[in-house]
């Protein structure tokens, strides 16, 4: 070996130690969250988590803060033009983090690319199909829709922006860094799958600076090993603290505990068409029988059945707050005029009695197991608690991989096979009309409506509240339209909410953390105090 | 040799055959990735693009076809979650699970050997009763809860090593692994140790068996009558004679730390294989899935074929079969 190729590969050696990080400075922040990205290719797959961590790379040219509320991004302001365009007015002095300056050119690539990534496990079309885009001069673009659409700006919060030059790149060229130049607060150094993504901080942001000069995220699924990790001070941050650590966590010095209702919701749905018979609830002679839940009385009675607050304190140890609707308080789309329903078992005793059913039925309800937080404890609590009212109730959990496609299509006819399930739902996109569309409006495949309803809700009054918010270019006059949809749906029982589940974060002390209604981490929001 | 070598790689080719039948069969009877990889926020047609992308509106004998054939072209299919090939992301998680399941057969062969003779030459000795009590401990405590309990220990309280993850890596001899920095072998100790008791606890019995089943042996009598020293006796005679049952044993159970130490990956939060496995399980990843279990299905037959070799070289009285009578 010549002198030359020993000093080579020393010197790669220390490049190695270099790039790995060495001993760490004390403006780093180390995270650990619980589940990894699947690509760092922001246009690859709707996927939470995937969306969460492109918004420290990239932005888009609307951002959400932590309650989904639309704040200004790489557009300054947005504004309807006429009844199917509106005008984005863009940011000016934006540069990616490659140099190149960002311009309307980029907005079009980007949609154009965010479209059409191959073999992508869920794109993001749902969010540009349907609009035409329009170069008025480098900073204003218009974005046009066939019907009135007032939710553009909405869609467009959903879509990092790149930089134009890399249109045609793959989703390769993102995971090695090739391609992966946003103009979000963080850069991305290195990402090795399953084990550490390294960002640095953007000196050239256009809004606030992150302070830390690296922040290193690892990927810790264990929910106990990620409490120990902070404890031992191996990490800064981490998210989803499990409900085992929390009093641990909350109890010791040197350690802050962060929570907030999220907007995930937990909610069982009661079949109701006028089938003849329906599976998995028979007399008590074991005789199939019409879905009792046709009857807006046994629904109620279900509802008055559970007792969410024993569910809340006992089964998810104080990580969960009663509901009654879509949203939590604060959130789009609130309505203050919904409260989640008070235990009152002898009351829906009455209902069952009422609606004909004195001596109550048999029922299996059906659920997914280890897809949210306790969610097969859950079901069972609820399974006892309607037995006390006389609806004999048995519990059938599956995986989630299993249950959804049997919830969705397991039936005849690819129809929904179950009579009551409980799943769970959050609103990915801040647009108060989504819950709405997706599982209370009546089932209209062609029309994108109904694809959660799987109960078979149907409410003409309702559909034709959701419609016309969707199709009012004013947001105002649509939310209250929305609202008044919800709280006939939520009277209805067009299906029944559990509870909303309570998100967690802990970091050491000197960190704080500005967090919603989003149980997901978005790594800017992590300050020292 | 040649011949028998020849002769079980024919069978291992059946095998792996009729293997990735049953695999690919069953798996698609289990859920719909579709239901787990589109965002139920997308359009109707969305679920229809990602289906007709993956191949997954073709009927079953079609799709199993086209992995056969990519298959015996090396190409196990694209992982339905990180769209890229399910071979290459198994290669790339690889190094990560041999250290570790390396690391572990080292630290229980290091202990357990040493432990299992004492113990097999000194049967009623207390030092004995510890080590035999402490093998069914490590034998019948689950190793998730020794992990967490390592982890609070050594980590937590002591703060010795750090908790979880893999350390920085070097490269050494064209190899790249963790093994060759002090911060990679810190963040090794623990999961290699969590991984190596349950196998320590299994090579102290084995050994100790094997001991007092030796040393009761007339040849070890005359070696004694002959006058040789006790370690003499223990490195000529016992040690030659116990390690062919240990050999054949660890060399399976070799298979089994890299196949199965998911437990222990997902608890150290290790990157290696048994993390994206269980992940790919979780997500009906069904490339992912058939590809890793193909490559468990053919590690078990590259180790027995190779025990099979060891052992005639250790022991001179075993003939492989096929080799001219």
């Amino acid at each position: 070996m010549t002198i030359r190729t020993t000093i080579g590969m020393l010197a790669v050696v220390a490049a190695g130690v270099g790039l790995t990080g060495g001993p760490v400075s004390a403006q780093d922040l180390k995270v650990a969250l619980a589940a990894e990205p699947t690509s760092m290719d922001p246009h690859y797959q709707n996927l939470t988590i995937n969306n969460s961590m492109a918004t420290q790379v990239y932005d888009a040219l609307v951002l959400q803060d932590v309650n989904q509320k639309l704040v200004p991004g790489l557009a300054q302001s947005w504004k309807p033009v006429n009844d199917t365009t509106w005008e984005f007015k863009l940011r000016s002095g934006v540069t990616f983090h490659n140099g190149a300056a960002f311009t309307a050119e980029d907005v079009v690539a980007t949609m154009q690319r965010a479209a059409n990534v191959p073999n992508s496990p869920s794109s993001f079309a749902t969010f540009i199909k349907g609009k035409s885009f329009e170069i008025v001069d480098d900073l204003t673009l218009r974005i046009s829709t066939e019907k009135p659409y007032p939710f553009t700006p909405n869609d467009m919060s959903r879509v990092a922006i790149i930089d134009s030059a890399f249109v045609n790149a793959t989703t390769e060229d993102f995971n090695t860094g090739a391609a992966s130049f946003g103009t979000g607060p963080l850069t991305l150094s290195k990402w090795l799958p399953g084990d550490v993504i390294e960002l640095a901080r953007n000196d050239g942001y256009w809004g606030a600076i992150a302070e830390w000069d690296n922040v290193i995220v690892r990927v810790i699924g264990d929910g106990t090993t990620r409490s120990a990790a902070l404890i031992a001070g191996d990490v800064d941050f981490i998210e989803r603290v499990g409900p085992a650590d929390l009093p641990n966590l909350e109890s010791r010095e040197g350690i802050s505990v962060f929570k907030s209702v999220s907007n995930r919701l937990l909610y069982i749905t009661l079949h109701l068409t006028d089938d003849q018979i329906r599976p998995f609830v028979t007399d008590h002679e074991g005789n199939n029988i019409a879905s009792p839940f046709q009857d807006i009385r046994v629904r109620k009675a279900v509802s008055l059945a559970i007792n969410r607050k024993a569910i809340a304190d006992r089964v998810m140890d104080g990580l969960s707050k009663p509901a009654g609707q879509f949203s939590p308080e604060g959130y789009i789309g609130y309505s203050v005029n919904l409260k989640p329903d008070e235990y009152d078992p002898d009351r829906a005793k009455e209902l069952l009695a009422e609606a004909g059913f004195a001596d109550g039925f048999k029922l299996t309800v059906h659920g997914p197991a280890g897809r949210y937080s306790n969610d097969t404890r859950i079901l069972e609590a609820i399974a006892q608690m309607l037995s006390r009212i006389g609806i004999d109730t048995t519990v059938e959990t599956m995986p989630a991989s299993v249950f959804f496609k049997r919830f969705a299509r397991g039936g005849p006819d690819k129809t929904p096979e179950f009579t009551v399930a409980m799943s769970g739902y959050a609103n990915g996109s801040g647009e108060p009309s989504h819950p709405l569309r997706i599982f209370i409006h009546t089932k209209q495949k062609e029309r994108g409506y109904g694809p959660g309803n799987r109960n078979g809700y149907s409410n003409a009054k309702v559909d034709g509240l959701i419609e016309s918010g969707r199709a009012s270019m004013d947001i105002t006059i649509g939310e209250k339209l929305f609202i008044e949809a919800t709280e006939i749906a939520m009277q209805e029982y067009a299906l029944v909410p559990i509870h909303h589940e309570i998100a967690t974060w802990a970091a050491r002390d000197g960190i704080a953390y500005k967090h919603g209604a989003l149980d997901s981490t978005f790594i800017h929001n992590i300050r020292s105090k | 040799m040649l011949a028998f070598i020849l002769r079980r790689v024919m069978q291992s080719v059946v095998v792996l055959f009729v293997m990735s039948l049953i695999v690919f069969s069953m798996i698609n009877l289990v859920g719909d990735p579709v239901d787990m990889l589109v965002n139920p926020e997308s359009l109707p047609e969305e679920i229809d693009r990602v289906r007709r992308d993956f191949g997954l509106d073709q009927p079953a004998y079609v799709q199993y076809w086209k992995f056969l054939t990519g298959a015996l072209a090396g190409d196990l299919g694209n992982s339905f979650i990180f769209g890229r090939p399910a071979l290459a992301l198994m290669v790339e998680r690889f190094p990560a699970t041999l250290e570790l399941a390396t690391s572990a057969l080292i630290i229980a062969i290091t202990v357990g050997l040493p432990l299992g003779i004492y113990a097999g030459l000194r049967p009623n000795g207390w030092g004995t009763r510890i080590i035999m009590g402490g093998s069914v401990l490590g034998i019948s405590v689950p190793t998730f809860w020794l992990g967490l309990m390592m982890i609070i220990v050594f980590s937590v309280i002591l703060g010795w090593l750090p908790v979880s993850g893999r350390g920085e890596t070097a490269v050494f001899l064209g190899i790249e692994s963790s093994l060759f920095t002090l911060d990679g072998l810190k963040h090794l100790i623990l999961p290699a140790t969590n991984l190596a008791l349950f196998k320590i606890a299994m090579v102290i019995r084995l050994t100790r068996a094997g001991t007092e089943e030796v040393m009761a042996q007339d040849y070890i009598k005359f070696a004694r009558a002959k006058g040789l020293s006790s370690k003499r006796i223990v490195r000529a005679h016992l040690l030659p004679n116990i390690l062919i049952p240990i050999i054949t044993v660890l060399g399976i159970e070799f298979g089994t730390l890299i196949a199965f130490a998911t437990v222990t990956e997902s608890i150290f939060a290790w990157p290696g294989l048994g993390k994206l496995v269980i992940d790919a399980i979780v997500n009906l990843d069904r490339p992912i899935v058939v590809a890793y279990l193909l490559f468990v299905v053919a590690l078990f037959l590259v180790l027995n074929l190779v025990v099979d070799i060891i052992y005639a070289v250790l022991d001179p009285r075993v003939r492989l079969q096929g080799e001219g009578g």
